[in-house]
């Protein structure tokens, strides 16, 4: 197999600076509230009707507010990049199904495991990551490569 | 103040998942097509995050109580399990079909992309799904 670079589309400066950006919103949240920025434990806790309006509930809820409010609030400040979503309806459905059933299972996403849980060296995440990297790898090499 | 600062931590996670571009699919599809034309720009997003949150994590390591004084949760499991994997796997695959993880999902919703409202919307299905199934306390 040869490895080509997508030259046209490679913004390593950018992706760079979100990712210090994403530093820095994980690490205030672990030195002020003393938390773990995973977002698929956070919003599967608040989407509970019994949990919504607990105690518990209050600085997972105004983090999300922060976190959606960020694309409300982007196109006031600069023009939003471009985005191209090539999924249909059924294979987002599809794909909503395995990301929120997966990363319950799992006890973590991308952000909690591929961004907290590597920072802090935890085995488990590691784990976690390299199997959702793995799937995201064959998966993607079967929807665009196989037929 | 505690709670202007989570606000805020959501909101730089948020806008930090915006520039980095995450919030656009194609650049997700286009890091795991590695057979196809790679673009590996994501590296350096997971670069950039560890960087910067790999020293919160070290001061905080052995602390018990955050700035404020409070208390810290941090997760304490350690054994591999099936599970952890498993679910892992059914994650990666739906990543890769959609190129949306949950907090891109929900930026973009903040967006107004009725797109991924639709994904939103089916992953939260997918969440109660699996603990109701499995009555896991969602910490």
């Amino acid at each position: 197999m040869q490895l080509t670079i997508d030259w046209l589309h490679y913004t390593p400066g950018s992706a760079l600076t979100g990712g210090l950006m994403l530093g820095i919103g994980a690490s205030l949240l672990l030195l002020f509230s003393g938390k773990i920025a995973g977002i698929s434990g956070i919003l599967a806790y608040v989407i509970k009707p019994t949990h919504l309006f607990s105690q518990d509930a209050a600085w997972r809820v105004l983090f999300l507010i922060g976190l959606i409010s960020a694309g409300t609030m982007y196109p006031f400040i600069a023009a939003l990049p471009p985005a191209s979503i090539a999924a249909s309806n059924p294979t987002l459905i599809m794909a909503g199904l395995l990301v929120g059933f997966g990363s319950r299972m799992g006890s973590g996403c991308t952000s909690g495991h591929g961004i907290c849980g590597l920072s802090r060296l935890s085995l488990r995440s590691m784990v976690a990551t390299l199997s959702f990297m793995t799937a995201g790898f064959v998966t993607t090499y079967l929807t665009l490569h196989a037929s | 103040m505690k709670n202007t600062i989570t606000f805020l931590a959501g909101l730089i996670f948020g806008l930090g998942l915006i520039v980095s571009g995450m919030t656009n699919p194609a650049n997700i599809i286009g890091f795991l097509d590695i057979a196809g034309n790679w673009n590996p720009s994501l590296v350096f997003v997971m670069l950039g995050g560890i960087s910067i949150a790999f020293f919160a994590f070290r001061y905080m390591a052995n602390k018990k109580l955050t700035l404020f004084k409070e208390p810290v949760h941090l997760p304490g499991t350690t054994h591999l399990s099936k599970e952890l994997v498993i679910g892992s796997l059914f994650f990666g695959a739906g990543w890769a079909l959609a190129g949306f993880c949950p907090g891109p999902a929900l930026v973009a919703l903040g967006m107004g992309s009725k797109q991924a409202g639709l994904f939103v919307l089916s992953m939260v299905i997918g969440m109660l799904a699996h603990d109701s199934l499995f009555k896991k306390s969602s910490h």
